[in-house]
C-alpha cells in the first residue's frame, strides 16, 4: 500500500523529513495546537448545526414545543435555532460545544499571540508568519461575529444594531457600506443569509486557508526555541514529530476536544430562548458582545458621547471608539516587527527566544497594551458591574474612564522596573547572567557528582 | 423532547398552584378588614413613618405624600423591605428584609389605605395558556430595564432595576401597577396582568435547559466561564502534555 503511493507519488523522501521535524519541548508552544483542534471541533460541530439551521429572516409562526414562544411570528432563522436546541437530538449539546468552542478558540489564539509577542519569536525571519497570524485573528473574530448574529434572538439583533451604527458613522461611505452589507436601512432584509455565507463558506476557506500557509512556513522555518545548554541560534533541540510528538499532539486533541464537549454538556451558554426573538422595536440590557468583541464595546461605552465637524464633514461619536481605535491597534500589532526592528536596529535573525526580561521595553509596552484591553473588555460589562455591585452605573463609567489612562502607564513603569531588576539581580548572582544546565554522573555508591 | 416541554409546563402549573395557595390568605385578609386593623396601624404609623409621609400621608418637607398610595403600593413597600426609607434622601429605596411581621404590614396597609383612594391589592392568577402573550409583553415592557432573563440591569443616576429573582407574583403585580422609584406604571387589563406575571414566575422557576445555568445574562459570565474555566483547564492540560517528562531524553 505505501509502496504502491509511494511509487506513484513519491513520498517517502518527504515523509522521511517530515516525520523526523523536530519540536521543541518546552509547553507554551502547544497553545497554537490548542487553537488548532478547537477549530477542528468548531468545524465538526458547525457542519452538524449547519444541517438544521435556516438561513433565512422570513418570518413564520413558531409552533415548537418551547410554549412561551408558541405561537409568536418569529424568523425562520430564530425558529431552527429553536428547534436545534429543542428537538434536534443532540442539538442543544451540538449548539453550546460549539459556542464554547468559539469562545476558547479566540482565547487560545490571544494565549499564543501572547507567547510569540513576549518571547520575541516574530523577530526575523518570522515576521511573515506574525503577519499571517494577525490574518487569522481577524478571521476569527469575523467568524466569532457572524456567528454571534446568526440565530437571530434579541441579544444578538442588538450586537447587530450596534455594529450597523459604528458602520455608518464611517465618513462618507459609511451609510452606503451599511445600505449595501444590510440590504437596506437596518435591519434590512438580507443580512441572516449573508452572514451565514460568510460564516460557513468565506470566512471558513478563509481561515482554514490560512491555517493551511501558518504551519506551511512554521515547517519551512523551523521553531524557535528557548535558549539551554545545546540549544543555538543554528540548532533545533527537541523531539521528532515520529512518535513522540504525535502522540502528545493526539492526546492534546483529545483532551481539548473533552473539555470542550464537558463545557458545552455541562454549562449554559447563549439561551435564546430567554432573549426571545429579533424585533428592531425592542432591545434587552443587559447586551454585551461576546468576549473578544467586548473591548470595542467596552472603547464605545468610555468614549465621551462627542461629535464634531471637520472639514464639513460631521464626524458621529462611534466612528472614534468604534473605527479608529480598532484601527489603530491592529495596524501598531501588524507592523509591531517591523517597527520594533526599526527602533532598535536589530535586523539580525532571531531563532532563541528572548526571556520577557531580556527586553524590558517590549515587554512594558505589551503588558500596557494587554491592560488596555483588559479594561476596555471589563468596561463592557459595567452595567452588569453595577447591578452585582449595587453602584451607580455614572460611578462604574468614570472608574473605568479613569483607570484606562492611568492603569497601562502604571504596569508599564512596574514591568519596565520588574524586567530590569530581574536582570540586575542575575546578573549580580553567581553562575552568570543564564541558568546553566548542570551534568551528574551517578557514582557507583549511589551518588552524585557534577561534571563539567 | 416533547416530553421535556410537558414537564417544564407541568412544573411551572405546580408551582403556580403552590404560590397561589401561599398568596390566598394575604389577599382575602386585606379585603375583609379585621375590626381593630386600622387602629392598630394607625398607631404604627405614627411611630415609624409620620416623620416624614405626616400625620395624614400628607407629605413632610418634601417627603412623598401618600394619601393615594394605597393598599397596593403600602403592601408592596413594606413586604420588600423599601420602607422603611434607610438611604441619604435622593437615594432609590432598597430591598431589605421586612422591618414588620405580618400582622402589622396588614394594620398598616389597611391605615393606609383608609387615607384616601389608591389601587388595591391586584388579584393575579398564574395560567400557562397565557405564557406566549406574557413572553411578548415582558420583552416590549419589562426586558428593556430589568433584562430578558429578569436578573436585572442598571438605570441611569444610580438606580438599577432590581432583578426580578426574588418577586413572588403578588409582589410582581403590585409593582406594575404601582410604578415604585424610576419604574412606569402598567395598569393593564387583568388578563395582560395575569400574562406578564405567570411569565416571571415562569422565568423563576422553570428550569432552563442547557445545564448549570452561569445567569442567563449572556456574554458576561461566558467570557469568565470561557476563560476562567475553558482555558484555565485547557492550560492545565497543556502543562501537562507539554512539560518535560525526561530530560535525559536526547531529542530523538
Amino acid at each position: 500500500m505505501f509502496r504502491w503511493l509511494d511509487e506513484r507519488l513519491g513520498l517517502a523522501g518527504w515523509a522521511r523529513t517530515g516525520l523526523r521535524k523536530v519540536f521543541p519541548d518546552h509547553w507554551s508552544f502547544l497553545f497554537g495546537e490548542v487553537t488548532l483542534f478547537c477549530l477542528v471541533v468548531l468545524v465538526l460541530t458547525g457542519v452538524f448545526l449547519t444541517l438544521f439551521y435556516v438561513p433565512d429572516s422570513t418570518p413564520v409562526v413558531y409552533d415548537g414545543v418551547y410554549l412561551p414562544l408558541h405561537g409568536q411570528t418569529v424568523s425562520a432563522a430564530y425558529a431552527s435555532t429553536l428547534d436545534i436546541s429543542f428537538e434536534v437530538r443532540a442539538g442543544l449539546v451540538m449548539r453550546q460545544v460549539h459556542h464554547w468552542a468559539a469562545l476558547v478558540f479566540v482565547a487560545a489564539i490571544v494565549v499564543h499571540q501572547l507567547r510569540v509577542f513576549f518571547t520575541g519569536a516574530y523577530r526575523r525571519p518570522r515576521e511573515i508568519n506574525w503577519l499571517v497570524g494577525i490574518g487569522l485573528l481577524v478571521f476569527a473574530l469575523a467568524m466569532g461575529i457572524t456567528g454571534y448574529s446568526l440565530p437571530d434572538d434579541l441579544l444578538s439583533g442588538t450586537g447587530l444594531r450596534i455594529i450597523h451604527s459604528v458602520i455608518i458613522s464611517i465618513p462618507f461611505l459609511g451609510p452606503w457600506i451599511g445600505s449595501l452589507l444590510f440590504g437596506g436601512e437596518f435591519p434590512g432584509h438580507a443580512i441572516i443569509s449573508r452572514l451565514f455565507v460568510f460564516h460557513i463558506m468565506l470566512l471558513p476557506a478563509l481561515l482554514i486557508g490560512l491555517v493551511g500557509v501558518h504551519l506551511a512556513i512554521l515547517w519551512r522555518q523551523k521553531h524557535t526555541q528557548w535558549r539551554g545548554a545545546r540549544e543555538t541560534e543554528s540548532n533545533v533541540v527537541g523531539k521528532a514529530f515520529w512518535p513522540t510528538q504525535v502522540f502528545k499532539s493526539t492526546g492534546l486533541m483529545m483532551l481539548t476536544a473533552a473539555v470542550l464537549a464537558l463545557m458545552g454538556g455541562l454549562i449554559q451558554i447563549n439561551p435564546v430562548w430567554i432573549y426571545g426573538p429579533f424585533d428592531p422595536t425592542r432591545v434587552s440590557a443587559p447586551a454585551q458582545p461576546d468576549w473578544y468583541v467586548g473591548w470595542l464595546d467596552g472603547a464605545l461605552r468610555l468614549f465621551p458621547p462627542i461629535e464634531f465637524t471637520l472639514f464639513g464633514i460631521t464626524i458621529p461619536s462611534p466612528f472614534i471608539p468604534g473605527v479608529l481605535l480598532p484601527g489603530l491597534a491592529f495596524g501598531i500589532m501588524t507592523l509591531w516587527p517591523f517597527i520594533e526592528s526599526r527602533v532598535t536596529g536589530d535586523n539580525r535573525e532571531h531563532h532563541l527566544l528572548d526571556r520577557p526580561r531580556d527586553a524590558p521595553l517590549r515587554t512594558a509596552i505589551g503588558v500596557a497594551a494587554l491592560s488596555v484591553f483588559v479594561i476596555l473588555t471589563l468596561s463592557a460589562g459595567n452595567d452588569v458591574a453595577a447591578v452585582i455591585l449595587n453602584v451607580p452605573l455614572e460611578a462604574t463609567t468614570n472608574l473605568l474612564r479613569l483607570a484606562v489612562l492611568v492603569v497601562p502607564i502604571a504596569v508599564g513603569v512596574l514591568t519596565y522596573r520588574v524586567c530590569v531588576e530581574l536582570t540586575r539581580r542575575e546578573a549580580a548572582a553567581p553562575g552568570g547572567t543564564r541558568p546553566v544546565a548542570v551534568r551528574l554522573r551517578r557514582t557507583a555508591d549511589g551518588g552524585f557528582e557534577e561534571v563539567d | 423532547m416533547r416530553r421535556l416541554a410537558a414537564a417544564l409546563a407541568g412544573l411551572l402549573v405546580v408551582g403556580g398552584v403552590a404560590v397561589a395557595l401561599s398568596l390566598e390568605p394575604a389577599r382575602a385578609d386585606s379585603h375583609d378588614l379585621e375590626p381593630g386593623s386600622i387602629e392598630r396601624g394607625a398607631r404604627l404609623y405614627q411611630a415609624g413613618c409620620a416623620t416624614c409621609h405626616g400625620d395624614s400621608g400628607e407629605g413632610v418637607d418634601g417627603w412623598p405624600p401618600i394619601v393615594n398610595a394605597g393598599e397596593a403600593s403600602a403592601d408592596f413597600q413594606l413586604r420588600t423591605g423599601r420602607m422603611p426609607y434607610a438611604q441619604e434622601r435622593g437615594q432609590q429605596a432598597q430591598r431589605k428584609p421586612p422591618a414588620y411581621g405580618e400582622q402589622e404590614i396588614r394594620d398598616l396597609v389597611a391605615f393606609v389605605a383608609s387615607l384616601g383612594d389608591g389601587p388595591a391589592i391586584p388579584e393575579v392568577t398564574l395560567d400557562p395558556a397565557l405564557l406566549s402573550p406574557g413572553q411578548r409583553l415582558f420583552a416590549s415592557n419589562c426586558a428593556p430595564c430589568h433584562g430578558a432573563s429578569g436578573n436585572g440591569g442598571a438605570l441611569g443616576g444610580g438606580a438599577i432595576a432590581w432583578p426580578l429573582t426574588d418577586a413572588p407574583p403578588l409582589i410582581v403585580a403590585e409593582a406594575m401597577i404601582t410604578g415604585p422609584g424610576q419604574m412606569p406604571i402598567f395598569d393593564w387589563p387583568q388578563e395582560d396582568l395575569n400574562a406578564t406575571v405567570t411569565y416571571v414566575e415562569y422565568l423563576r422557576s422553570a428550569p432552563s435547559p442547557g445545564g448549570f445555568s452561569i445567569g442567563g445574562i449572556g456574554p458576561v459570565p461566558e467570557g469568565l466561564v470561557a476563560w476562567f474555566v475553558g482555558m484555565a483547564a485547557l492550560a492545565a492540560v497543556v502543562y501537562l502534555v507539554g512539560r518535560e517528562w525526561d530530560r535525559t531524553g536526547d531529542g530523538g
